[in-house]
C-alpha cells in the first residue's frame, strides 16, 4: 500500500463521514446544503478566473508550436493544415481535435516486429479510450444534472437523457454516462497503481481527485438506484440554490448531502489543482499558435536589448589577417 | 576511481527488491562518469559577461556556489514564470498521465527512470510547488513539493544536461507540454549560477568573438574553403570559386561551421559549394559566404534566450551590411529551430531585405516572407521541381539510403517532405525507417542541444540506441549503407554512434548527395564521389528487388 | 552432457528463459524493468526487445553444441547495451549470465534429485562459466570500443585545434582515417 493513495483515500472517507454525520447527527442541513455549495461555487468561479488571469498575465514571448506534420512551404508540397497549422483556422481545428478528441494521446502507436521481420502497427489505445470515456461521460453527467437547476426542463435535456438511458436496464433506467464515468475513473486509478512507470510518477494529488470523483459517482448511483432519495425534495433544494431562495426541504436522506458536499469539495479544489488542465490546455503555446513565424513576425513584449559583437569590432580584431587572406574589409589598415 | 562494488552492494544490485518501488524524490541522484559533460571553463563564461565564472567540478562535493544561490534561483524562477507563459502553464497543468514517459530516447536507452520526460519536469515542478504555490507549501511532500537544496540543484544540473530538447515527448502530450521548454528554463536558471557545461559555453564564446562555434578566424575559414576547392577540382575537374563577405551579392549563405570543420560534414559543405557554383555559371546567381556570420548553429539556444539573441543578431547584421536580398540557410537542426521560431521575433523585422524569391524559378517563398531566410532544402527542392538542376541519380547507385529526420526541423518546423523529395531525385535507392521513429515521431541522435562532447560518450551511445536500432533494422532488411540527414550535429555525432551500433552504415548530408548527382558544366568524367569512393559502373547495377522509384504526382 | 539433462532442460525451456529474462530486466530499476517487460515493441523498446530476442536462442545454444561464434552473436547485443548503461558496474553488466545457474537449480530441484543428473548439471554449469568468459570478452571489447571512440573524438578535436592554429600546414595524406 502506497502512502500516496492511502492519504488521499483517507481524506475522501473523512469527507464522506463529515457530511453524513454532520447532516444525520448534527442536523447541519443548512451548512451542507446551502453554505458549502455557495462557497464552493464562489471558490470555483473566482479561483478559475484567477488562475486563467494569472496565466494570461505572463506573455508569450516566442511562438513555439510543436509541429506534428508537414509545414506549409512550396505550393506543390502537401501541407498538413491541422497538425502543423499556418492559419488561425488550422489552429482552431487542431485545438478542437486536441480538446474534444485528445488527438495527441490518440497518436500513441506501437509497432511490432513479427516473425519474418514484418512490421505491423498496433495502436496504444487504452489510455486514450478511457480518458475520452471519462471526460465525455463526465460532461454528459454534468449536463444531465442541469435538470436540477432548470424548470421546466428543456426538451434538449430530456432528449439527452433519453439517449443516455437507451439501454433501459432497471428502474429507474440506468444512465450509461454514470456507469461509464465510474468504470473509466476506476480504470484510471488502477492504471496508476499497476503500471509501474505511472505509479512512479503519481502523486497524492493525482489520487485525491480520482477518489473524489469515484465517490461522487458512487454516491450519485447509490442515491438514484438504491437509496432512492426523495427526488422532488432534492430538486426543491437545488432550484432554491439556483434562484437564490435557498430552502431545506424535509426528509432528503443524508446521502444526498454527502453527494452535494463531495461535489462542492471537488469544485473548490479544482482551481488549486492539476484539474486546471481544463483551462490550461487552451493556453498551451505549443498547441494554440500557428507555425508561421517565418511569414508573420511574432512580437515579444519584453524583447531584451542585448550586447552584440558588431562587425566593426570583429574587423578590428582580425583586420590584418583578413587583408592578408584577401578578404574585403570596410576600413583599410 | 575504483568501480568495483562492495559485495553486499553488488548482490543488492543484482537481486532487486521487487517491492521496493521507491519514489523518485527519495532516490538520491549519483552523478556518474560518462553521463555528464565537463564544467564550463571560466574564460568562456567571462567572454559573454555571464555570472560566476570559476573552475568547478561536477564530481566534487563543493560546486563553489555563491552564498545567496538559493535566492538567485528563486528570483530567476519567479522572473521566468512572469516572462514565459509556456513555463507557467507547463508548471501547473501536467496531470502525470504517463503518455510521455516511454517516449524519451534517454529513458529508453539508459533505463534511468528520472529520464522520463514527466520526471524531468517534476524536478523543477516540485520546487515550484514549494516556492510558488500555497497548496504545495502546506502539503509538502504529499503534494509533490520539496525544498530546493544543494542535492536538488545537482540533480537539476545532471538531468537538464541529459535532455536534448528534441520535443518528442511534446508530440504525445495531450497538453503539448514541451520538455524542451522546461529544460531551457532549467538551463537558464543553472546559468545564473555559472553552471553551464564547457561543450556549450566555449562554442558560444567562440561564436561571439570569431563568428562561429569552432573559433575559426576569418583567414582560416577562407583557407578551409579553399582547401575544399582543391578537393572538388580533383574529383570533378571543375574549379569552384566561393565568394566571401561580398557586398552587393544577391544572397547571403549561412551554414553551421561544423560542416566546414568535421567529416563527413565537410562533404556536405563541398556539396553546397558545388551547387552554388553550378547556379552561378548556369544562371548567374551571385551568392556569398560570410566570415563574420559564419555560424548557422546557435548554442545560445542551449544557454539562454538572451545569449541566443546575441549570437543570432549577426545574421541580419551581416545581411544588412552586405546589402543582399535575402538569406539562404544550410542544413542544420537547431539552427532552423532558431530561425523558424525565434529569429524574426528576436532580431527582426528584417525590413531591409526583400521577400525571398527564387530568381531562377520565380518561386516566391511565401512561408519565409517575414524572416526572409530560406532553407537550402526548400530552395533545392524548388530547383529540382522546375527542372533547373541537371541530375544523374545513378551516380549515387552505390548508396542505399535512409533518411533521419532531425528533431528540430521535424518538430520545430515541420520540414518532412522537402528532404524526401530531394533524396528521391538524387538517388535511386531510398528506404524509410519504421513509421514510429521518423517524421514527427523521429528519434533523436542522443547528442543534440550541446551534449555532443566526448566525455559523455556513454550517455550519447545509450541515448542514440533507439535511433541506431531503427537504422539497423533497415540495414538488415534492405542493406542500407548510408543515412542521410539535414543537421550538422547529426553529421558530427552519428559516425561514432554508428560505429558502435551499426558499423556498416555511414552518414551523409543531403547536399553531398545532390552534388554527387549534379552534372556540372565542364566536369570531367566522374569515377569517384566526393569521398573518393568509386561510383559503380552503371551497367552493373540491377534494379533492386525491394525498390521501385516512386512517381511524383504533384509532390 | 547426458541426453536426460538436455531433455529436461528442453522441456523446461520456456519457464527457465522467462525467469532468466525477468532476472535480466530486474537488474534495472524497478520502474524501468516493468517498462522493459511490458513493451515488446522493437523500436520503442529496443533494450527489452533485444534481451527477449536473444535469451532464448542463447539458451538453445547452451544446451546444444555451444558454438563460440553463434553463442557470441546472441550474447553480443545484450552486453553491448549494458556496456554503455552507466548504472551498471562491469560485474553487474555481465552477472546475469551466472544467474542462470540459480534459476536452473531452483527449477529442477525435484528432477535433479529424482533423476540423478547432478553430475551432468555440474558439467552444464561449467558451460555457463564459459558463457561468462565470453561475456567478459564482449564487455571488454565494447568498453574498448567506447574508449577508442572517445579517444578518436579527442584526437580529431586536438588535431583540428592545431590545424586551426596554423601549426599544421600540410594536409594529412589520409583524411578519412580521422573520421
Amino acid at each position: 500500500m502506497s502512502t500516496k493513495y492511502m492519504y488521499s483515500l483517507i481524506a475522501v472517507i473523512v469527507l464522506v463521514l463529515l457530511a453524513y454525520v454532520g447532516v444525520e447527527a448534527a442536523g447541519l442541513q443548512i451548512f451542507f446544503g446551502v453554505v458549502i455549495p455557495y462557497l464552493a461555487i464562489i471558490t470555483f468561479v473566482g479561483g478559475f478566473i484567477y488562475r486563467v488571469m494569472e496565466w494570461s498575465r505572463s506573455p508569450v514571448p516566442f511562438r513555439i508550436p510543436t509541429t506534428c506534420g508537414q509545414q506549409k512551404s512550396l505550393p506543390w508540397i502537401k501541407h498538413d493544415k491541422v497538425d502543423n497549422p499556418f492559419t488561425a483556422v488550422g489552429v482552431v481545428i487542431r485545438m478542437f481535435l486536441e480538446i474534444l478528441f485528445f488527438r495527441s494521446l490518440f497518436r500513441n502507436t506501437k509497432c511490432e516486429l513479427s516473425e519474418g521481420g514484418k512490421i505491423s502497427y498496433r495502436w496504444e489505445k487504452w489510455l486514450w479510450l478511457f480518458s475520452l470515456a471519462f471526460h465525455w461521460s463526465f460532461l454528459v453527467v454534468l449536463i444531465r444534472h442541469l435538470r436540477f437547476f432548470l424548470e421546466p426542463v428543456p426538451a434538449s435535456l430530456q432528449f439527452l437523457e433519453k439517449i443516455d438511458g437507451f439501454v433501459q436496464v432497471g428502474l429507474p433506467g440506468l444512465f450509461l454516462s454514470g456507469a461509464v464515468l465510474l468504470v473509466a475513473a476506476v480504470f484510471l486509478f488502477l492504471r496508476r497503481v499497476y503500471i509501474p512507470q505511472v505509479r512512479y510518477i503519481s502523486l497524492a494529488a493525482d489520487f485525491f481527485p480520482l477518489f473524489l470523483i469515484i465517490s461522487v459517482a458512487l454516491s450519485g448511483i447509490l442515491m438514484r438506484y438504491f437509496a432512492k432519495v426523495d427526488i422532488v425534495g432534492a430538486k426543491e433544494l437545488t432550484m432554491g440554490l439556483a434562484t437564490f431562495h435557498p430552502t431545506i426541504p424535509e426528509g432528503i436522506g443524508g446521502i444526498f448531502y454527502v453527494h452535494v458536499f463531495l461535489v462542492s469539495v471537488l469544485l473548490a479544489y479544482f482551481p488549486f489543482s492539476k484539474l486546471m488542465h481544463l483551462g490550461g490546455v487552451f493556453l498551451s503555446p505549443t498547441r494554440n499558435l500557428p507555425n508561421n513565424t517565418r511569414a508573420y513576425r511574432h512580437i515579444n513584449p519584453w524583447n531584451p536589448p542585448v550586447k552584440v559583437h558588431t562587425y566593426q569590432e570583429y574587423e578590428d580584431d582580425f583586420r590584418e589577417r583578413m587583408i592578408e587572406a584577401g578578404l574585403p574589409v570596410e576600413k583599410e589598415l | 576511481m575504483s568501480k568495483l562494488p562492495k559485495s553486499d552492494e553488488y548482490f543488492s544490485k543484482i537481486k532487486h527488491d521487487k517491492t521496493s518501488g521507491a519514489e523518485w524524490m527519495d532516490t538520491p541522484t549519483v552523478i556518474r562518469e560518462g553521463m555528464f559533460c565537463y564544467a564550463a571553463k571560466p574564460a568562456s563564461v567571462e567572454t559573454l559577461g555571464l555570472p560566476f565564472p570559476r573552475e568547478w567540478n561536477p564530481l566534487h562535493e563543493d560546486w563553489k556556489l555563491p552564498e545567496n544561490w538559493k535566492e538567485i534561483i528563486h528570483k530567476g524562477f519567479r522572473d521566468r514564470l512572469e516572462r514565459f507563459r509556456s513555463f507557467k502553464v507547463f508548471m501547473d497543468i501536467c496531470v502525470r498521465c504517463g503518455a510521455c514517459s516511454d517516449k524519451c530516447h534517454f529513458f529508453i536507452g539508459t533505463g534511468d527512470p528520472k529520464n522520463m520526460p514527466v520526471v524531468r519536469a517534476e524536478l523543477l515542478r516540485s520546487v515550484y510547488r514549494n516556492d510558488f504555490t500555497k497548496v504545495g507549501k502546506i502539503l509538502g511532500k504529499l503534494g509533490g513539493a520539496r525544498e530546493l537544496t544543494l542535492d536538488v540543484l545537482k540533480e537539476w544540473w545532471y538531468y537538464m544536461f541529459q535532455c536534448t530538447e528534441c520535443r518528442r515527448c511534446s508530440v504525445f502530450c495531450p497538453y503539448g507540454i514541451d520538455t524542451a521548454e522546461i529544460t531551457m528554463m532549467g538551463r537558464e536558471l543553472l546559468n545564473l549560477l555559472g553552471l553551464n557545461i564547457d561543450w556549450i559555453a566555449t562554442p558560444v564564446s567562440n561564436c561571439y568573438k570569431t563568428g562561429n562555434h569552432m573559433g575559426i578566424q576569418p583567414h582560416a575559414f577562407k583557407d578551409m574553403l579553399d582547401f575544399f576547392v582543391d578537393e572538388i577540382e580533383e574529383v570533378t575537374g571543375v574549379l569552384v570559386e566561393p565568394q566571401f563577405n561580398k557586398k552587393g551579392a544577391d544572397i547571403l549563405f549561412i551554414t553551421p561551421s561544423g560542416d566546414v570543420f568535421g567529416d563527413p560534414g565537410t562533404y556536405t559543405c563541398m556539396g553546397y559549394m558545388i551547387l552554388l557554383h553550378y547556379l552561378k555559371v548556369k544562371y548567374g546567381l551571385n551568392i556569398t559566404w560570410s566570415t563574420y556570420a559564419s555560424e548557422g548553429g546557435n548554442f545560445g539556444l542551449f544557454t539562454s534566450n538572451e545569449v541566443m539573441k546575441r549570437l543570432n543578431a549577426k545574421m541580419y547584421a551581416e545581411a544588412k551590411r552586405l546589402g543582399v536580398k535575402w538569406i539562404l540557410g544550410g542544413e542544420c537542426g537547431h539552427m532552423w529551430r532558431v530561425i523558424n521560431q525565434y529569429m524574426g521575433t528576436m532580431n527582426g523585422p528584417a525590413d531591409f531585405l526583400e521577400e525571398p524569391v527564387n530568381p531562377i524559378t520565380g518561386t516566391k517563398f511565401e512561408n519565409a516572407k517575414s524572416t526572409k531566410m530560406v532553407h537550402i532544402v526548400e530552395f533545392t527542392a524548388d530547383l529540382i521541381k522546375h527542372g533547373k538542376l541537371d541530375l544523374d541519380p545513378a551516380r549515387n547507385d552505390h548508396l542505399k539510403v535512409t533518411f533521419h529526420d532531425s528533431c528540430n526541423p521535424a518538430r520545430g518546423m515541420g520540414m518532412l517532405d522537402e528532404p524526401r523529395y530531394v533524396i528521391k531525385n538524387v538517388c535511386n535507392n531510398f528506404y524509410e525507417m519504421p513509421r514510429n521513429c521518423i517524421r514527427e515521431q523521429t528519434f533523436c541522435c542522443g547528442s543534440g542541444s550541446g551534449l555532443n562532447a566526448s566525455e559523455d560518450m556513454e550517455l550519447r551511445l545509450a541515448g542514440g540506441l533507439p535511433r541506431a536500432n531503427a537504422v539497423k533494422y533497415v540495414h538488415d532488411k534492405h542493406g542500407v549503407n548510408m543515412m542521410a540527414c539535414i543537421c550538422a550535429i547529426d553529421r558530427a555525432v552519428f559516425p561514432p554512434l554508428m560505429e558502435y551500433w551499426v558499423p556498416e552504415v555511414d552518414v551523409t548530408g543531403l547536399h553531398e548527395m545532390v552534388a554527387n548527382a549534379l552534372i556540372i558544366p565542364g566536369e570531367k568524367e566522374k569515377t569517384v564521389d566526393l569521398r573518393g569512393e568509386d561510383i559503380l559502373d552503371k551497367e552493373k547495377v540491377g534494379t533492386d528487388e525491394f525498390y521501385t522509384r516512386p512517381s511524383f504526382s504533384g509532390r | 552432457m547426458s541426453i536426460q539433462l538436455v531433455n529436461l532442460l528442453e522441456q523446461k525451456k520456456t519457464t527457465i528463459v522467462k525467469k532468466w529474462f525477468d532476472l535480466v530486466v530486474e537488474t534495472y530499476q524497478p520502474d524501468t524493468s516493468q517498462f522493459l517487460k511490458s513493451r515488446k515493441d522493437a523500436f520503442a523498446n529496443p533494450v527489452g526487445n533485444c534481451i527477449s530476442q536473444n535469451l532464448g536462442p542463447l539458451f538453445d545454444e547452451l544446451i546444444s553444441k555451444m558454438n563460440y561464434e553463434t553463442t557470441r552473436s546472441f550474447l553480443f547485443p545484450i552486453i553491448r547495451v549494458r556496456a554503455v548503461q552507466p548504472t551498471f558496474s562491469s560485474s553487474q553488466a555481465i552477472a546475469f549470465v551466472f544467474s542462470l545457474k540459480e534459476i536452473i537449480r531452483e527449477n529442477l530441484k525435484k528432477e535433479i534429485r529424482e533423476k540423478q543428473v547432478a553430475d551432468d548439471l555440474l558439467l552444464f554449469e561449467s558451460k555457463i562459466d564459459g558463457l561468462g568468459l565470453i561475456a567478459f570478452d564482449i564487455f571488454m571489447e565494447c568498453r574498448e570500443k567506447v574508449y577508442s571512440i572517445k579517444a578518436n573524438e579527442e584526437r580529431k578535436r586536438t588535431f583540428s585545434a592545431f590545424e586551426r592554429a596554423g601549426l599544421i600546414t600540410e594536409i594529412p595524406a589520409n583524411r578519412s582515417s580521422l573520421s
